[in-house]
C-alpha cells in the first residue's frame, strides 16, 4: 500500500565513481585536470554494511531527489537554498562536545567517533511535517553506540542536541526570527532505540553539506525537523531539553513530534502525504502512525495521550 | 487635448506622451495572449519534471505568486495615472481577468493535484485552517468581479454599483497576501513584501479619498 513508483530505481543511479570520472573527463577537457583540483573532490565510498533488518524494502529516492530539496533554515528558508549555499560550510575539522550526565564527557573528534563504530546502511522512510515524504538510504551508526561510549549516568533521562552556530558560513543564522543555534531533544529511550541513528552519509557517499554534514540525527518515526543536522553538541540531561520549532510555535510543534495521521498540524492535515520523486501527478499516500514504525516504537509511548503530547 | 494644441509642434514628445501614444497602438487583447504564457510555461515544465524533486510545490506556489503579481499590476494603474499621467486604464480589465485566471489555476492545482479531491481534507482545510480560509475567501470575492468585468455589466449595474463591487479587489489582495504569509512556517520576507505592497497601494487610495472628502 505504501509503495510508490519512481522512474529511477536504486540500481539505476549513476554510481558516484562513474559520476566523478565523468566530471574528471569534462574537467580534463577543460584543462583543469592539470591543476590537480579535481583529485581532492573524489571521495572514497563509505562501504557501509548492507541489509539491515531495520531498512525498508521500498524503493529509495534518487540521490538527485534527496540532495537538492530539503529544509535547512541555516542556509535559507527555501528548499533549494541549502544545496545552493551549504558549500560555504567547513566540516573538517569537526568535533562533538559530549557532556552533561555522562562519565566520559569531552570533545570527541569526528574521526575518533567514527573509528569506534561500524557504518551501516539504513534505508528509512522520511516524513516531513509539511506532508511530503521520501525514502532515504542513510549511512550511519546507532546513536546508542556513541551514548554508551560516553557512559551515561543513571539520572540521565533526555538527550539534547545542538547544531553548529557559525553565521559567517550559515547566513540563515543572521536572521533574527530564529533562536539560533538549532536545538533538538529526545527522551533517553528514544535516543537508545536501535532505529535512531547518527548519519554520516547517503548512498554510500559522505553526507552532502546541505543534508547536515558531517553528522546528523535520523529518527525515522518522527517528523523530519527532529532529525537535527550538523551536530556539535550532545548533552545528557535530567529535564526535557528545548526543541527549536517547539520554542517558536508550541501550538504547532510538540516535543515528541511523532508522525501521527490522527493529529493534524494546525495548518494542514497529516492524514496523508505526497511522495517526492513521482512527478507532478504522484498520488497522495495515507500516512501511517509512527511513519510505519509502530511495531518497533509504539511501546515507547504506551499510556501516553499522543493528542496532547504530540 | 492640451498636448495637441501646443504652439511649437516641433518640440519632441515627452516620455509620458510617447507611452500614451504607444498604448493607442498596442491593443488590450494582446494581454490575453501574453499573460498566460508564464503559467503555461510553468505547467509544461512541471509536466516534463523539470522543476526539481517536487514539481507540484513549485507549480502551485508559482501560479499563486503570478496571481498576486497581476493583482499588484492592476492596482498600479490608478496611482500611475495620477502620479505620472501615463494612462494604462485600457489594459486594466485584461490584467484583472488574467489575475483571476491565475487564481483559478492555482485553486484547481490545489484541488486536483495537491489534495487530489480528498473532499474530507479539503473541507477541513476550508473550514478550519486560517491560511486556507484567507485564500478561499479571496477567490470567492473575486468571482463576482470577474463576472462583471465587461461593458454590459457596467451598463446594467451603473458605474456606482459596479465600482462598489470592484472594491472587493482590495479585500482579495490583502487576503491573498495574508494567505501566502500564513502558509509559511516562519515570517518570511517575500510574502510579507506582497502584503506591504498591497498595503501601500490601498493606503494610497485611502489617503487620496480622504483628501478629496476634505477638499
Amino acid at each position: 500500500m505504501y509503495r510508490h513508483k519512481t522512474d529511477l530505481k536504486y540500481s539505476d543511479i549513476t554510481p558516484r565513481n562513474a559520476f566523478l570520472n565523468r566530471r574528471q573527463v569534462i574537467a580534463g577537457a577543460a584543462g583543469l585536470a592539470a591543476a590537480g583540483s579535481i583529485g581532492g573532490a573524489a571521495q572514497a565510498k563509505l562501504m557501509a554494511k548492507k541489509g539491515s533488518p531495520y531498512s525498508t524494502s521500498e524503493d529509495a529516492n534518487s540521490f538527485e531527489d534527496v540532495t537538492p530539496y530539503n529544509n535547512f533554515y541555516e542556509f535559507g528558508t527555501g528548499k533549494p537554498d541549502p544545496a545552493k549555499h551549504a558549500h560555504k560550510l567547513t566540516t573538517d575539522p569537526w568535533s562533538v562536545e559530549i557532556g552533561g550526565l555522562v562519565n566520559n564527557p569531552g570533545n570527541y573528534a569526528l574521526e575518533d567517533i567514527l573509528k569506534e563504530v561500524t557504518l551501516e546502511e539504513r534505508i528509512y522512510r522520511f516524513r516531513c511535517v509539511e506532508a511530503w515524504a521520501m525514502v532515504v538510504p542513510w549511512v550511519g551508526f546507532q546513536l546508542s553506540d556513541l551514548i554508551a561510549r560516553a557512559d551515561p549516568m543513571g539520572s540521565a533521562r533526555y538527550v539534547a542536541f545542538e547544531t553548529l552556530h557559525r553565521p559567517d558560513e550559515m547566513h540563515g543564522q543572521k536572521s533574527k526570527s530564529f533562536p539560533w543555534p538549532y536545538v533538538e531533544g529526545l527522551r533517553m529511550d528514544e535516543a537508545m532505540h536501535p532505529l535512531t541513528i547518527l548519519a554520516t552519509g547517503i548512498y554510500d557517499e559522505e553526507l552532502p553539506k546541505q543534508n547536515g554534514a558531517p553528522l546528523r540525527l535520523v529518527v525515522p518515526w518522527k517528523y523530519g525537523f527532529k532529525s537535527i543536522k550538523s551536530i556539535v553538541k550532545i548533552t545528557l540531561t535530567e529535564k526535557e531539553p528545548p526543541a527549536t520549532w517547539n520554542l517558536i510555535q508550541p501550538g504547532e510543534y510538540g516535543f515528541y513530534s511523532n508522525v501521527n495521521p490522527e493529529v493534524d498540524h494546525p495548518r494542514w492535515s497529516q492524514a496523508s502525504h505526497r511522495p517526492i520523486g513521482g512527478g507532478l501527478f504522484a498520488k497522495r499516500v495515507p500516512t501511517l502512525k509512527f511513519n510505519g514504525y509502530g511495531e518497533e516504537v509504539a511501546s515507547l509511548y504506551a499510556g501516553m495521550d499522543l493528542h496532547k503530547l504530540y | 487635448m492640451l498636448a495637441w494644441t501646443c504652439t511649437n509642434c516641433t518640440e519632441p514628445m515627452t516620455l509620458v506622451q510617447k507611452v500614451n501614444s504607444a498604448t493607442r497602438r498596442v491593443p488590450a487583447w494582446l494581454l490575453y495572449i501574453l499573460l498566460p504564457v508564464p503559467g503555461l510555461w510553468l505547467f509544461w515544465q512541471a509536466v516534463q519534471n523539470q522543476l526539481g524533486p517536487d514539481p507540484l510545490d513549485v507549480l502551485e506556489n508559482g501560479l499563486g505568486e503570478y496571481a498576486l503579481q497581476l493583482l499588484i499590476a492592476g492596482l498600479l494603474v490608478t496611482p500611475v495615472r495620477n502620479l505620472t499621467k501615463i494612462n494604462l486604464i485600457k489594459y486594466r480589465r485584461a490584467i484583472g481577468l488574467m489575475a483571476f485566471a491565475y487564481v483559478v489555476a492555482h485553486f484547481t492545482v490545489y484541488l486536483l493535484l495537491d489534495q487530489q479531491l480528498y473532499w474530507d481534507a479539503i473541507w477541513k482545510d476550508i473550514t478550519k485552517r486560517p491560511y486556507i480560509i484567507f485564500g478561499m475567501s479571496a477567490f470567492l470575492v473575486l468571482v463576482p468581479l470577474a463576472m462583471t468585468s465587461n461593458n454590459l455589466s457596467i451598463r446594467k449595474l451603473g458605474p456606482l454599483v459596479w465600482r462598489r463591487i470592484h472594491w472587493g479587489v482590495y479585500y482579495a489582495s490583502v487576503a491573498g497576501a495574508t494567505h501566502y504569509v500564513l502558509m509559511k512556517k516562519t515570517w518570511e520576507f517575500e510574502p510579507l513584501m506582497y502584503l506591504a505592497i498591497f498595503a501601500v497601494l490601498i493606503g494610497y487610495r485611502f489617503i487620496r479619498f480622504r483628501r478629496r472628502m476634505i477638499a
